[in-house]
């Protein structure tokens, strides 16, 4: 059992008095950014990441930094589902599936009841999550330990076919806004060879785009642009959150064993497989009613159908850091700016860090456990505070929203043309997401666009151009296979129905 | 907002989707143009040459915004018609688009504190009406957290104009 005490190690590392203020400090701030409008867990995480760069030069300061944004993660995580359940707004796209149920709820006046439920399944699908995490990562891990550039290749290939096979969008939107990213990828110099690509005589793109300042511009600013269509103003319940209804809730939860369990598998799955967890909680949802005894009174207002989404897309959302820190393959766009943050911070995100960095590995890992704890506790005792925040007018909050994320991009790399490229991605996001373009596969091509490139061409050096290397050995065969699979998944799904039908 | 010009039909679902599919084209277009100029083929030691890679996400990319492009010509007319925005959530857009693009504008020119003071106070003046002196206490506060929690607390530079080195903070 190396596991359980690495993991000991790993609490001496995350239970310091900085470090416990640093959790606080990311589960409120994640809170907040989870309940207003244009700012979640992505683009929340990108505007503090320049935060925490002096920090994390200190001894030790990477673990305490990674802390910080961790608990934003998780913070913006609970935070989706208290705008739910109140108003009716998803916070998170991640928590659409929350209002189903959660609202109703709310307007019968037991909104204390559905948010307890919420807070809970959130807590426990985090830490189903978690203990997969700390038992499962350091196996993957040691495994990946013996990749090569085909099977890093092959990863890769598996993570983004399986968006295409996964995702909602139509097949060939998803497909251009993917390829999009690996465009903007590759702008500047070649990873492989220095040459300067696709910069079209424009010194200011010399060092390519970042994916930070996309992720605040695509998820902040177009979020924003679609809010203000809906208009200005919030309506909602008023929530009244005391020990008594929490008691209450819990009592009657433990009836729902089934459901969080199927949940948390299936939010598990789809975060570690990129499918993420807004699919997950859908999948969640949909799975419970048909399994649940009164499935047929779903959306009427029905704790177990707020358990369900809410478990699963906090488990999902947990289980996206596991590739993240293995193999260094974001699960989501918020492990994705996470990861992005520990090679700004010098560390080499893959296998390797569970040899090098243990310190940092096991310190994020505990800091899990620990930060999850914190969150249910801050949620159930500020639930009124944090709703008080969405009837502040809108034509006051979405101004400072911009504000932030304009110094967030500015602050990346000290850049004014950031802040204009912010504006420009805003207005690209807002066109995309009405147009239903993913934004999800495109954010991940920027940031992978280049380990991806450089991992085929290293690839292909060493088969000299063979292409049968990337079914050369069962591991990477299988990868691959499995990558083609999901790619032509919607074609093969419609075959199937045709044949049934016909 | 349904009723009356408000609520006309600024763009038609059918034409936004064609032209962000032909948007698309035009930068797939310029990805494949590139490639081509460093070489998409193979490169005795160095392996594939650096456009390779470009080239066939540019080729993807034309492809797919072709297929979009032909299917939104295609699409039945109930969907097609669609309103894609209204005209006066269009206004809106843009009541909050053009400030923005003008105050990141503002930014390298006059310091990033002074820029969202005004940014902050048109807001709330001119969408929401506020009397003065919560506009100036609101966007003054703003900038005064802001201030306390990047330059002071996590020490990351903002960027600042003439206001600032004559206050003695630059």
């Amino acid at each position: 059992m190396d596991e359980i005490q690495s993991l000991l190690h790993g609490f001496g590392v995350a239970l310091t008095l900085k470090n416990l203020l640093l959790m606080f400090t990311g589960i409120i701030l994640g809170v907040i950014i989870g309940v207003l409008p244009g700012l979640g867990g992505a683009n929340g995480v990108a505007i503090l990441l320049p935060l925490t760069f002096s920090m994390a030069q200190q001894p030790g300061g990477a673990t305490s930094a990674i802390i910080l944004l961790s608990c934003i993660y998780w913070g913006a995580l609970f935070g989706g589902a208290i705008t739910s359940i109140l108003f009716n707004i998803p916070g998170e796209p991640w928590s659409v599936a929350t209002t189903f149920d959660g609202y109703p709820l709310a307007q019968q006046g037991r909104a204390g009841s559905a948010l307890t439920a919420a807070f809970t399944s959130s807590f426990v699908g985090a830490l189903v999550a978690v203990i997969v995490i700390t038992f499962l990562s350091p196996i993957v891990a040691n495994f990946a330990l013996a990749f090569g550039p085909p099977e890093f290749f092959a990863v890769y290939l598996l993570t983004f076919c399986a968006f295409i096979g996964t995702s909602k969008e139509p097949p060939f939107k998803t497909l251009a806004s993917m390829m999009l990213g690996f465009a903007l990828a590759a702008v500047g110099t070649d990873p492989v060879t220095g040459t300067l690509r696709l910069t079209f005589g424009f010194t200011r793109l010399l060092t390519g785009f970042d994916f930070l300042v996309a992720v605040i511009g695509l998820f902040g600013i177009g979020e924003i642009l679609l809010t203000l269509e809906e208009g200005l103003a919030f309506k909602g319940a008023s929530a009244k959150l005391n020990m008594k209804v929490v008691l209450e809730t819990w009592k009657e939860l433990p009836k729902y064993w089934l459901t969080s369990v199927r949940s948390s598998v299936v939010g598990c799955f789809m975060g570690i497989v990129p499918g993420g967890a807004t699919p997950a909680s859908f999948m969640s949802y949909g799975v419970a009613r048909r399994f649940s005894r009164d499935g047929d009174a779903f959306g009427t207002g029905k704790i177990e159908g707020v358990v369900a989404p809410e478990t699963a897309a906090h488990a999902a959302g947990t289980a996206a850091l596991l590739p993240m820190i293995t193999l260094g393959v974001p699960g989501s766009p918020t492990a994705a700016v996470l990861l992005g943050g520990l090679m700004i911070w010098g560390l080499q995100p893959g296998p390797l860090l569970f040899v090098e960095q243990k310190d940092f590995v096991w310190g994020l890992i505990a800091s899990m456990y620990l930060g999850n704890i914190a969150g249910l506790i801050v949620v159930l005792t500020c639930v009124p505070l944090f709703a008080a925040i969405l009837r502040v007018p809108f034509s006051v909050i979405a101004p400072i929203i911009m504000v932030v994320c304009a110094i967030g991009a500015y602050t990346i790399h000290n850049s004014i043309f950031d802040v204009w490229m912010m504006v420009v991605f805003g207005i690209a996001g807002y066109l995309f997401k009405k147009l239903q373009y993913p934004l999800a596969p495109m954010v991940l091509a920027i940031v992978l666009g280049d380990a991806t490139e450089a991992s085929f061409r290293q690839a292909m050096l060493v088969s000299q151009g063979d292409m049968s290397i990337f079914f050369s050995k069962p591991l990477v065969g299988s990868l691959t296979s499995l990558a083609l699979l999901l790619l032509f998944w919607p074609l093969i799904s419609a075959a199937i129905g045709r044949l049934r039908r016909g | 907002m349904t009723e009356g010009r408000e609520g006309r039909a600024a763009f038609r679902h059918k034409s936004a989707e064609i032209a962000v599919a032909a948007l698309f084209f035009i930068l797939g277009a310029l990805v494949i143009a590139d490639s081509v100029r460093l070489g998409v083929g193979w490169q005795e030691v160095h392996g594939p040459r650096p456009g390779y890679f470009p080239f066939y996400v540019g080729l993807i990319i034309c492809v797919s915004a072709v297929i979009t492009f032909v299917r939104a010509l295609l699409m039945p007319r109930a969907r097609s018609d669609r309103t894609f925005v209204q005209v006066g959530q269009l206004k809106l857009v843009l009541t909050v688009l053009i400030p923005t693009a003008i105050y990141a504008a503002l930014i390298g020119w006059i310091g990033i504190y002074v820029s969202s003071i005004l940014f902050i106070g048109f807001f709330m003046r001119w969408l929401g009406k506020y009397a003065w002196w919560k506009v100036a206490a609101v966007s003054l506060g703003a900038a005064v957290v802001f201030y306390l929690i990047f330059e002071v607390w996590f020490k990351v530079p903002l960027p600042k104009g003439l206001v600032e080195s004559f206050l003695g903070i630059d």
